[in-house]
């Protein structure tokens, strides 16, 4: 039944676009629970914490941490912190105080509580459950940085949450009356101790992990087993020496992303994330499903409404004030303010998930009197958050967007104008440099380009990411001078000489070759070639009909056909899908068209005489060892050797050319722009990366719209195989 | 690249700058701290090849014209001073403030953004947008599934949908108006530039 339902919710996107599937799969285990429950009066399956914590929880979280946007999450941690923090821990004392005042004033009848009690309640059920949020923001498309905050907020906040517990826990043993204020600096600084300490054994790990990979090269086979072995490995020492072991893991797979993405194999890589996403998956599922189940366990049902509802008011009400505050405080520090509609995503989508219900289901009876009265309420609350605010967030942010947005059809002019200023404000946006110069994050990367790298990865990723780095920056001025030389050869036929003729002109792409990346790009070439011939059909034929309707063409076509501008690109992190990222072919499509103008203006402007021949030999060199990277590129040579003076500043400007360093990590990121948008860490991860332009192809680049293929062609034609590894990311690894 | 905060009084013109584009100082500072990390030799000027190697302006359609926006005809370099003020004009609108007369038009009122997103558009400075004019921009933000007869047809109609004297092409007012209901101050400012 458990794989039925699986299919079932997984086919039915048209469901879950409405329903969240957290929300169903709890429905379902209800629904299952009962039927067992009917059958047999004995409460069959729950979700013990044990399961939970060993076997259901780690893979959700090193995915999380694995496909972590790093740049994102890095830049924002400050944010991140606080409100994992000291967002966590004002919710935990608020409700737990309130709770417990309430109670003082009698209005829950007579229980066998204490404040302690009280304050461990609310510390179990103050943290927002990274598994719940992820399930639920998967529908809901809010844009990133808003998406990374929470996300990371429900991530980190599980030091508090098992410092919190762990200390009321043992107050509670104690009794009330022996809690010191020795035992609660105690307390303030184990918090400390557990949160780095479980940071600190996760980047341990990482390091290990990455270490180990680098020498994988002649096992490849176990390598996937080892990134989910030594991961694992990270959470259950952690755990073992009593840090927070989520924290452990999330770091592990934060931080061993890059260099282990940058090792290992391609078929290891997507192994990996196939793995992963299943476990991570299946995992989820699980766990809502158990949800559901648990809670037909008529022994453990102890009905308080008091309670039951004020713990659901105070949750909600104390959220709502701590983001509101904190984020009033947080906006006089950060560039990007966070607005109100922020604010309600924020304070609405902060779900409580399975781990405050295995946190209660831990509690022991003999020290905690009314277990069974929390445990209810932790099951209450779960479900509330997850079904009904899970239910409402979508509708409620379509709501406030909407309520912003004008209704009117927008005439073509005010499409295509509006089109225009969003590009241009992307553009200001990029010059302006929104994300700004980070101290700190210079200082990383150099730290990271000379030493980490250097330890961590392998040498011919090291080299590849140098590579593309030379390549780049060799773009231009190589490009531009086989350009001019191809212009000085005058005739068509210069096209074919010897050099190219090995690899370039007459690649045969219907040629089926090993790699699955290679198939997978023809594939796109001959699935785009063919797309083209029916749009232009289409086209045709709605350019028969009559006038009137020229306008709806007009509109449509524009509508269609509009380059996206960037925030519309944005869809961070999937569960159960790997990204495909559809706007590759709208940023290549623009590349191509951007490098050729800019080539063609650099042309004019230079010409390079002594060059070419230099070219042409490195040339040679560079495409009979396409496979080599070790000998790839001596283009970081040639400007050095270059001494002609007329190079002088020009030459200079090329060494910036196309993609410099912009910001952080990412001289190679940059690069191809858009690795950016998903998987942001990782260079080319294709070890055997060879020069992506060779200028013998840009010459076969006819007037680039004329027709796709040309386009692709540009894009493929030098080995196919190679090169889209250099532009396209891991979604072609499919 | 080590990007440690400049001084103000490491900025030339700074008091000017100010005036002229309404920047704060910490803005100015800033974005001085950009211009310096751009330049890549230090050479005090921006070249072209600077900007170009912003990576994400290579996939943004317009992002070549608008960094031909910072260079003077037929320049190519540019000084800080030039830089930001282009800039200014992507500073929001601030609410409330009146427009006294007398004073020069702020750099970032809604009459400035539209003469900056209509100069991306004239390039030949003509004070009107051809259809040829039209014809290539449409071409860089259009996907090239469109061909050229599809998009002569649109830019035709585009054309006269604002065109209002009938001239063939798009004056400045005729562009102004037909975006009057498109919130320009908004889809034109940086949060980030205050």
């Amino acid at each position: 039944s458990l794989i039925l339902s699986l299919l079932f919710f997984h086919l039915s996107h048209k469901v879950t676009r409405v329903v969240p599937e957290s929300a169903l799969l709890i429905v379902l285990g209800l629904f299952l629970g009962g039927i067992v429950w009917a059958a047999d009066h004995i409460a069959s399956f729950t979700l013990t914490p044990n399961v939970f914590f060993f076997y259901l929880l780690p893979p959700i979280v090193l995915d999380a941490g694995y496909f972590m946007p790093n740049k994102l999450f890095f830049g924002n941690l400050g944010t991140i912190l606080l409100y994992a923090v000291i967002g966590t821990v004002w919710n935990a004392a608020t409700t737990g105080m309130s709770l417990y005042g309430v109670y003082l004033s009698g209005i829950m009848g007579q229980l066998d509580i204490g404040l302690l009690d009280f304050l461990l309640f609310g510390s179990l059920i103050a943290a927002v459950d990274p598994v719940a949020v992820l399930a639920v923001f998967e529908e809901v498309h809010v844009n990133e940085v808003l998406f990374i905050i929470v996300f990371g907020e429900s991530l980190l906040n599980d030091a508090v949450t098992v410092v919190l517990y762990n200390v009321f826990d043992s107050f509670v043993a104690m009794g009330a009356d022996n809690v010191t204020g020795v035992d609660c600096v105690k307390g303030i600084v184990s918090f400390f101790v557990v949160s780095l300490g479980g940071t600190f054994v996760g980047i341990v790990f990482a390091f290990l992990l990455s270490l180990v990979t680098r020498f994988t090269k002649h096992v490849r086979i176990i390598e996937p087993g080892f990134v989910f072995v030594i991961s694992y490995l990270s959470y259950l020492t952690a755990e073992m020496l009593s840090l927070s072991a989520i924290l452990a893991i999330t770091f592990c797979g934060v931080c061993c992303q890059k260099y282990v993405k940058a090792n290992i194999c391609d078929q290891s890589s997507t192994t990996v994330r196939y793995t992963m996403k299943m476990l991570a998956s299946g995992s989820e599922t699980i766990i809502f499903m158990f949800l559901g189940i648990s809670a037909v366990n008529p022994d453990i049902w102890t009905w308080n409404t008091a309670f039951i509802l004020l713990t659901l008011v105070f949750i909600s009400v104390y959220r709502v004030i701590g983001v509101v505050i904190q984020t009033w405080v947080l906006n006089h520090y950060r560039v990007v303010q966070l607005e109100i509609i922020d604010q309600v995503v924020m304070s609405y989508g902060g779900l409580r998930g399975a781990v405050a219900f295995a946190l209660v289901a831990l509690l022991d009876e003999k020290k905690v009197k009314e277990k069974n009265l929390f445990v209810s309420t932790t099951i209450i609350v779960v479900f509330f958050t997850v079904i009904f605010q899970g239910l409402t967030i979508k509708p409620l942010v379509q709501w406030l967007k909407v309520k912003k947005s004008e209704h009117r059809e927008p005439k073509l002019n005010e499409k295509l104008h509006g089109r225009a200023f969003d590009h241009i404000l992307s553009a200001v946006e990029d010059i302006s440099g929104q994300i700004g110069h980070n101290y700190l994050r210079d200082k990383w990367s150099n730290f990271d380009r000379k030493i980490l790298s250097k330890v961590l990865m392998r040498r011919s990723a090291q080299k590849s990411r140098d590579q593309i780095l030379n390549i780049f920056h060799e773009l231009n001025l190589k490009d531009a001078i086989s350009y001019v030389a191809e212009g000085e050869r005058r005739g068509s036929l210069a096209f074919i000489r010897s050099s190219s003729t090995d690899n370039m002109v007459n690649v045969d792409f219907s040629t089926p070759r090993p790699s699955t990346v290679e198939a997978s790009v023809s594939c796109l070439l001959r699935e785009k070639a063919s797309s083209v011939c029916l749009d232009m059909q289409a086209l045709e034929q709605r350019r028969k009909s009559i006038r009137d309707t020229e306008d709806t063409v007009t509109h449509h076509t524009l509508q269609q056909y509009l380059y996206k501008p960037r925030q519309e690109h944005i869809h961070l992190y999937s569960r159960h899908e790997i990204i495909q990222n559809e706007d590759e072919k709208q940023d290549k499509e623009i590349f191509h068209r951007t490098m050729r103008k800019r080539l063609e203006s650099f042309k004019s402007t230079k010409l390079g005489i002594n060059q070419p021949k230099k070219l042409n030999k490195s040339h040679k060199r560079d495409r009979g060892q396409k496979r080599r990277n070790s000998n790839a590129i001596p283009n970081g040579k040639i400007p050095s050797e270059n001494p002609a003076p007329d190079f002088t500043l020009k030459e200079k400007g090329i060494d910036n050319p196309a993609f410099s360093a912009d910001d952080d990590q990412s001289i190679y990121m940059k690069f191809p722009p858009w690795l950016t948008d998903e998987d942001s860490v990782v260079p080319s991860q294709r070890a055997r990366v060879q020069l992506p332009y060779s200028p013998n192809n840009f010459r076969r680049l006819t007037p680039f719209r004329l027709s796709n293929k040309s386009v692709d062609s540009f894009l493929l034609a030098d080995g196919p195989e190679e090169r889209p590894r250099a532009f396209l990311p891991e979604t072609t690894h499919m | 690249m080590g990007c440690q905060s400049s001084h103000p009084s490491a900025i030339p013109e700074l008091d000017e700058i100010m005036l002229e584009t309404g920047f704060s100082q910490a803005s100015v500072v800033r974005l001085y701290d950009r211009f310096q990390a751009l330049d890549k030799e230090q050479k005090g000027y921006l070249s072209k090849y600077d900007l170009q190697g912003i990576g994400e302006l290579a996939v943004n359609p317009l992002g070549d014209r608008i960094i031909n926006a910072f260079f003077k005809e037929g320049e190519d370099l540019t000084d800080f001073r030039s830089f930001i003020r282009v800039l200014a004009h992507f500073r929001p609108v601030e609410e409330g403030k009146s427009n006294e007369t007398g004073r020069p038009e702020p750099m970032n009122s809604r009459l400035r953004k539209l003469q900056f997103a209509f100069q991306l558009y004239d390039q030949d400075s003509d004070g009107k947008i051809s259809r040829d004019e039209m014809l290539q921009v449409l071409r860089l933000m259009v996907g090239i599934q469109v061909t050229d007869e599809q998009l002569v047809c649109i830019a035709e109609r585009t054309i006269q949908e604002a065109d209002q004297d009938g001239d063939g092409a798009i004056s400045f007012e005729e562009f102004a108006t037909s975006v009057e209901k498109l919130n320009v101050e908004q889809r034109m400012s940086l949060r980030l530039l205050k």
